[in-house]
């Protein structure tokens, strides 16, 4: 024996260990693929021998190798082998492999549950540590449900070590399995006040990302945390339930004003600066959910700034960033004492740490005013000349229009600067945010009317230099303006200088090098200016007899009509279709001009573009209600069910008059939205409401469209290479905005002297000055804009963006209602576990006494008023533990608690302790009573607890325990093998969807691979195999493509089943080759027809109608002895059926099968009698139903 | 919650990865919601171990990327990259002679907390291995790992004490010792033979020791 140790060592000795695995790849750098590829062989030869310490020798290997990118998760079968090693070393390995290449989803974790009970009940605290380390990593929600009692019952082990790490792994628990929540929380809450403090710290941890989701379910704890938040001296543990009061503050007002006064002298006495920055945090949300009533408000406001601005100040970089951060949450409701630190966060735009730069970035949207507006939209600009690389370009870009616009440009008093401005603009190279820029454009030209002939002018330049803003690159997003500039220049063509010119600029060549879409806003625009040109020289004289117009005309025509058949042959189909029919009137005009016929003719095309285009509110394309009897979600053709897979990211392009991406990511969140519904009255309120509004509104703009302006921001970044702009890129005749910060200066400059002339007599001058300069020269339209009928503009619908896959949505769940008798644990044992759950309970109870024996001592000690806030919260404990007669009186002493600042606005927490403990010293002798009957209480569920375990298998305590819950998963796995049992198949057939799914699974416990491996079945007119992946021999069997290596490996088989009615016992035969030498297996599998059934939820009135209409004419019944309860029989028949109705010990289910057929039961249960009455539409069916539900129930 | 832990040098070569979310791309998402057809969902689960692995190696490479050409004298926070979950989660990291560490970490972890975590952590790997060099993680990944086990336990700050970390990790590389007892003799030999050449390629890349400045920071 010790020889072949030795032995075993001495080969072992030869193989790579894991130093030489890299050492190796550190050598052989030039062929890295293929050493690797060669070390795998290697590694898959170990995998293969019987000694478990070569095997974990490889599995180290293995999991280096994930980490530089290899899929190593075909050994995970052989990780698990090493994780159930004795020995600790093998043992870590295989659970630092299953930590990094095993997830929720992996198949083999099913074979791993009794494993890692096994470790997490271990002696050695290592062990159980580690698997606990391990499982964090890989739970699955089936682990959760089966070990979550194994680690609940570490939560109260002797060891912290253990405690703490149990309290984290509880979390993933919850994530995973939210039935747990509930029973185990009061556990935890016990935790919260453990001795040791790095497991108080881990409970704290957990409540707070609990919390952080559903903040109000844990409001109830908020006197528990403000004791320790106000005793603990452990930072980190402070930092988590300051956090954790910040996502609670805006749920309760009151809590906020109890936290104010600690927590500003935290902030005033701490000198962690961690600490101090998540008080201010708190502070903010604080006062952010405090609206008034607060008399030191401003003071708060006013401590948190100072301490920001130290922070800002600090040369500690991290520290500023952080500053600037929490600056900008101050912003959102406090503008005005951010405002007085202007020249700080001016400053910060100059630091070299970039993301310095866009903290202070985000700050200056609120520190603009008409005053400095102009001044701070030059300093941005000249950071974006100087800025290196795209993205800080970007930001910069979208925040000079972010300031610019907010508020409907109230703070801009001149549009021609800010028309000049987005000019200058479109001059940068490589941004992403062309359709930004054009955006603005097109909404100042149309709200603004009187700058629109300065922006006409403008824009007929742009597109008149076209090549500067398309020359470059083709990629380049800032050719969307020139979609703005078509559109501008041709829908307010009046305002034009020079039609002919402008006509001519869009007729180039070049264009057709456009993207499509702009392309079609230049054919549009063109006849646009061809009417216009058409009106002006056609109409007023007289034709026929001015040579001059005609000749001009004539020109034009020819013009456009040789033009426009390059924008025909445009592959894009918009451009096409638009093109020709525009191609066609140009000849139709041609024509009549050709018969003398023309007068008049300018008119009429020119009112081809007449009408109204109203503005059109944001939000409007979605308030449109559906109309009846239109359902969104219903397919309008079934897709195929192989595309689902494969369907491609859809190619996003701005698309400027469907307002902005970001528009379009809520119409996903939005399908589910029910739309507003309004009576019709308040339909003819908002009626006439809107119409009085634009009666009244000077303001309102008959023509044209508007965008929206909240949504540009656009997500996906755009990889564009930066170029260098050379220096001959200003086009004459466009305004730089240089020139109006200029006037600007000089204007106030004048003023300035005129006041402080006036300054003698008048010294209230000055603000008004400020308003004089105020006064915008041009007239904003800020109109909504329409909406369709009766909906309202509320924002209430954009918020309903909760992804669905997050986990946390399962785990809101009110946390104060006692608890059920039904809700606990599932506890699953095997046969042989008995004994040795039998010391862990003593154990257990061991631990928990002397626990209580330290307590108690430490009890003593303390003073009076804090022992009873601790009796108080033993009686908040009974409360949710549900032993407690009537629940809701935990809400008042909360309450009570919350309210009492209220009240007493006493600055002191201990005077107010000692209010408390008066109010709660008359109650504390029947509480001290009650926790007496709680901990009988517990004791005698616990006996219960192991006896049940005892006495019966696991299935029956399943149920039990699980009462009439319908999760038991009826099993129909069947198992074969072959003659000398070393390859054995399992299969286990269930319904999806209508077809028959019998997952095959192939255990191959010998160490070569079944080749060739063929399968043929019985025939059987009603199923009809689905051969994917399988292929056809020329004897009707089917042979598998791939090799079954050792190990196990689940394959599908996928069937049509005609007939749903029947039971099927499909018969097949599996034949392979192992080794040379054929061997086969047959296969038996029992499909009951119980299987192809549904739950169906049916109202107990409408199960009664349908009995007594008589289509469920058919009737099987059945009765028979049977050990069962009638609540285990009625547990087993929920998996398959509804319950409608339960009377005592009868009830009544109902099912379905795929194909709509209606099975009704009545399970009566009478001393150890049950009796099944079956009613269906279908004799077969409901004959197979009952006679399979008798089988199993009497077994 | 911490999301990822990585650890990788100025060349953007892992050194570490740690991973407490299983990253799911947009397709594999799609399949999720999508369960119905069995069939499908099955055939396309062979391929996700791979698609995961893919990801990890995307997500250190655009993390390294986003790290890297940041200067030594800038903050040591930025937001994490487009694969890792965008601007809800926060890239935080400390640079040290060669190796960077970095933490990816929600809204829920506290900025300079975690900074004086990666403190601890390096000063943990300082103390086991004896004036931490790169080399020691690249030989030693496993060791590291055990390491950080005890400091984080699925995304969570488990112990932020540095001798309970420093006791925790002893004692169980002590079980190991003596679970190898005698029949380690032999191997133990032969890897002694094997790293003879290796001695005089290491300790060339020292970390420095640890700046003075985090030391304000500290609690």
């Amino acid at each position: 024996m010790a020889l072949r140790k030795v032995k075993g060592n001495l080969e072992r000795m030869f193989d790579k260990n894991l130093t030489d695995l890299v050492r190796g790849i550190r050598n052989n750098k030039e062929n890295e693929a293929k050493f690797i590829a060669q070390c795998i062989e290697e590694i898959k030869q170990e995998l293969r021998q019987e000694n478990i310490s070569v095997k974990a020798n490889a599995v180290a290997k293995l999991t280096y190798l994930q980490m530089m990118g290899y899929d190593v998760s075909w050994a995970g079968f052989n990780v698990i082998e090493v994780m159930s090693s004795t020995k600790f070393t093998y043992k870590r390995i295989g659970y630092l492999a299953a930590s990094q290449t095993f997830h929720p989803d992996t198949g083999l974790l099913m074979l791993t549950t009794n494993m890692v009970r096994k470790d997490l009940n271990s002696q050695s605290q290592y062990e159980a540590g580690l698997a606990l380390s391990g499982l964090s990593c890989f739970i699955s929600p089936d682990l959760a449900r089966d070990l979550a009692n194994d680690i609940m019952t570490l939560l109260s082990s002797t060891r912290p070590y253990l405690r703490k790490k149990a309290v984290l792994m509880m979390y993933k628990v919850f994530l995973r399995f939210p039935e747990a929540l509930r029973p185990a929380f009061p556990r935890l809450k016990e935790k919260l006040e453990d001795p040791d403090s790095g497991v108080q710290s881990a409970a704290v941890n957990v409540v707070c990302e609990l919390a952080r989701k559903n903040p109000k379910n844990y409001l109830s704890l908020a006197p528990v945390f403000f004791k320790l938040m106000t005793t603990s001296t452990n930072n980190w543990m402070l930092i988590k339930i300051i956090k954790l009061f910040g996502a609670l503050t805006p749920l309760e007002p009151r809590l906020g004003k109890k936290l104010i006064e600690p927590l500003t002298n935290l902030i005033h006495s701490t000198s962690a600066m961690s600490l101090l920055y998540e008080c201010i945090n708190t502070v903010i949300a604080v006062l952010i959910s405090i609206s008034s009533g607060m008399p030191n408000h401003s003071t708060s406001i006013q401590l948190c700034v100072q301490k920001l601005r130290i922070l800002i100040e600090d040369s500690d970089q991290n520290l500023k960033y952080l500053g600037l951060l929490a600056m900008s949450k101050i912003l959102k409701t406090h503008p005005k004492s951010v405002q007085s630190h202007k020249d700080l966060i001016l400053q910060c735009l100059d630091d070299k740490d970039e993301s310095i730069r866009l903290r202070a970035l985000d700050l200056l949207y609120g520190m603009v005013s008409k005053k400095n507006l102009m001044e701070i939209v030059k300093k941005l600009m000249i950071h974006m000349d100087k800025a290196e690389g795209t993205s800080y370009r970007d930001e910069l870009l979208s925040k000079i229009v972010e300031i610019c616009s907010q508020n409907n440009y109230q703070h801009i008093t001149n549009f021609e600067w800010y028309v000049s401005v987005l000019v200058e603009l479109t001059r940068m190279e490589g941004t992403k945010h062309g359709p930004l820029v054009a955006n603005q454009l097109l909404d100042v030209a149309i709200r603004v009317s009187a700058i629109r002939s300065f922006v006409v002018a403008q824009m007929a330049l742009l597109l008149d230099n076209a090549h500067f803003i398309t020359g470059f690159s083709q990629r380049a997003s800032m050719c969307e303006v020139l979609y703005a500039a078509a559109w501008i220049c041709g829908e307010f063509s009046e305002f034009l200088p020079d039609t002919k010119s402008t006509l001519e600029a869009l007729l180039r060549a070049r264009v057709s090098s456009l993207p499509g879409h702009i392309q079609a806003v230049y054919v549009q625009n063109i006849m646009k200016l061809y009417g216009r040109l058409l009106t002006a020289n056609v109409d007023d004289a007289n034709i026929d007899s001015d040579m001059v117009a005609k000749s001009m005309v004539e020109e034009i025509s020819e013009l456009v009509a040789g033009r426009l058949p390059s924008f025909v042959e445009s592959s894009e189909l918009e451009v096409q279709e638009r093109a020709s029919v525009a191609l066609q009137l140009v000849k139709f005009v041609q024509k009549q001009m050709g018969k003398g016929q023309a007068a008049g003719l300018g008119a009429e095309i020119v009112s081809l573009f007449d009408g109204e285009l109203n503005p059109v509110a944001p939000k409007a394309q979605k308030k449109v209600q559906v109309p009846e009897g239109l359902d969104l979600d219903e397919w309008i053709n079934e897709p195929p069910p192989s595309e689902s897979s494969d369907s491609e990211p859809e190619i996003e392009r701005p698309n400027l008059f469907s307002a902005g991406n970001a528009e379009n990511s809520y119409s996903e969140s939005y399908q589910g939205a029910k739309p507003v519904e309004l009576t019709q009255e308040e339909l003819q309120k908002h009626r006439d409401a809107r119409k009085f509004e634009q009666a009244s509104n000077p303001n309102y703009l008959k023509g044209g469209t508007s965008e929206s302006k909240s949504n540009y921001i656009d997500v996906s970044e755009v990889p564009v290479a930066q170029l260098d702009l050379p220096v001959s890129l200003k086009i004459p005749g466009l305004v730089s905005s240089d020139h109006y910060l200029k006037e600007q200066k000089e204007k106030v400059t004048s003023k300035k002297k005129v006041t402080k002339k006036k300054k003698k007599s008048k010294k209230s001058k000055e603000s008004s000055d400020e308003e004089e300069l105020a006064t915008p020269l041009h007239v904003v339209n800020t109109d909504v804009g329409e909406m369709p009928e009766g909906a309202s503009l509320s924002d209430g619908q954009d918020d309903e963006n909760n992804d669905s896959n997050d986990p946390h949505r399962a785990l809101d769940i009110n946390l104060d209602e006692p608890l059920r008798a039904e809700e606990k644990l599932p506890v699953r044992s095997h046969r042989e576990a008995p004994p040795s759950k039998l010391e862990v309970v003593g154990l257990k109870d061991e631990g928990s006494k002397k626990n209580k024996k330290k307590s108690l001592k430490k009890e003593d000690k303390k003073e009076k008023t804090k022992k009873s806030k601790k009796e108080k919260s033993v009686v908040m404990d009974l409360i949710q533990n549900g032993e407690h007669p009537n629940p809701p009186a935990n809400e008042p002493s909360t309450d009570f608690w919350l309210d009492h600042a209220d009240y007493e606005a006493m600055p002191d927490t201990s005077m107010s302790k000692s209010l408390l403990e008066e109010q709660e010293n008359g109650k504390t002798k029947k509480k001290s009573c009650k926790s007496k009957e709680k901990t009988k209480d517990k004791k005698k569920r616990k006996e219960k607890n192991v006896i049940k375990s005892e006495d019966t298998d696991s299935l029956a305590t399943d149920i039990a325990s699980l009462s009439v819950e319908p999760s038991f998963v009826p099993n129909f796995v069947q198992v074969a093998s072959n003659k000398d049992k070393t390859v054995s198949i399992s299969t286990l057939p269930q319904l999806s969807g209508s077809q028959l799914l019998i997952s095959v699974t192939v255990n191959n416990t010998t160490v070569s691979p079944l080749r060739s491996a063929e399968i043929s079945f019985s025939k059987n007119a009603d199923l009809e195999l689905i051969p994917d992946g399988l292929k056809t021999t020329e004897f009707g069997s089917y042979r598998f493509q791939q090799e079954f290596p050792p190990g196990c490996l689940t394959f599908p088989l996928l069937f049509n089943v005609a007939n749903v009615n029947s039971a099927y016992n499909v018969k097949a035969t599996v034949i392979f080759n192992l080794e040379s030498n054929q061997d086969k297996i047959d296969l038996a599998v029992n499909v009951p027809s119980a299987l192809f059934l549904k739950p169906m939820p049916i109202s107990g009135s409408d199960f009664a109608e349908k009995l007594a209409s008589g289509d469920m004419q058919h009737l099987t019944s059945k009765k028979f002895q049977t050990k069962k309860t009638f609540k285990e029989a009625l547990g087993f028949c929920m998996a398959i059926f509804c319950l409608v109705e339960q009377i005592g010990d009868t009830a009544s289910l109902s099912a379905q099968t795929p194909k709509g057929q209606q099975v009704f039961l009545l399970l009566k249960s009478q001393g150890g009698t049950l009796s099944l009455d079956g009613k269906s539409d279908n004799q077969e069916l409901i004959e197979n139903v009952v006679q399979w539900l008798q089988q199993v129930l009497s077994a | 919650m911490i999301k990822a832990i990585l650890v990788f040098n100025n060349h953007g070569k892992p050194r570490l990865s740690k991973f407490y979310q299983y990253f799911v791309s947009k397709s594999q998402k799609l399949i999720h919601s999508t369960q119905s057809h069995m069939y499908v969902y099955r055939r396309l689960r062979g391929q996700m171990a791979d698609l995961n692995e893919d990801m990890q190696q995307q997500i250190i490479k655009e993390t390294f990327q986003l790290v890297s050409k940041r200067e030594d004298n800038v903050c040591n926070f930025l937001e994490g990259g487009s694969l890792i979950g965008g601007s809800d989660y926060k890239l935080i990291y400390r640079h040290y002679a060669t190796l960077y560490f970095v933490f990816c970490v929600d809204s829920s972890e506290s900025e300079l907390g975690i900074l004086d975590l990666i403190q601890v952590f390096v000063e943990t790997l300082d103390k086991c291995f004896e004036n931490v060099c790169e080399l020691d993680l690249i030989f030693h990944v496993d060791k590291v790992h055990y390491i950080l086990n005890e400091l984080v336990m699925g995304g969570m700050v488990l112990e932020t004490n540095m001798s309970e970390i420093l006791t925790r990790v002893e004692e169980q590389s002590k079980l190991e010792k003596q679970e190898a007892g005698i029949t380690a003799a032999p191997a133990r030999a032969v890897s002694a033979v094997k790293n003879m050449n290796l001695s005089q390629q290491i300790k060339d890349i020292k970390l420095p020791d640890l700046p003075q400045a985090i030391k304000d920071l500290k609690f």
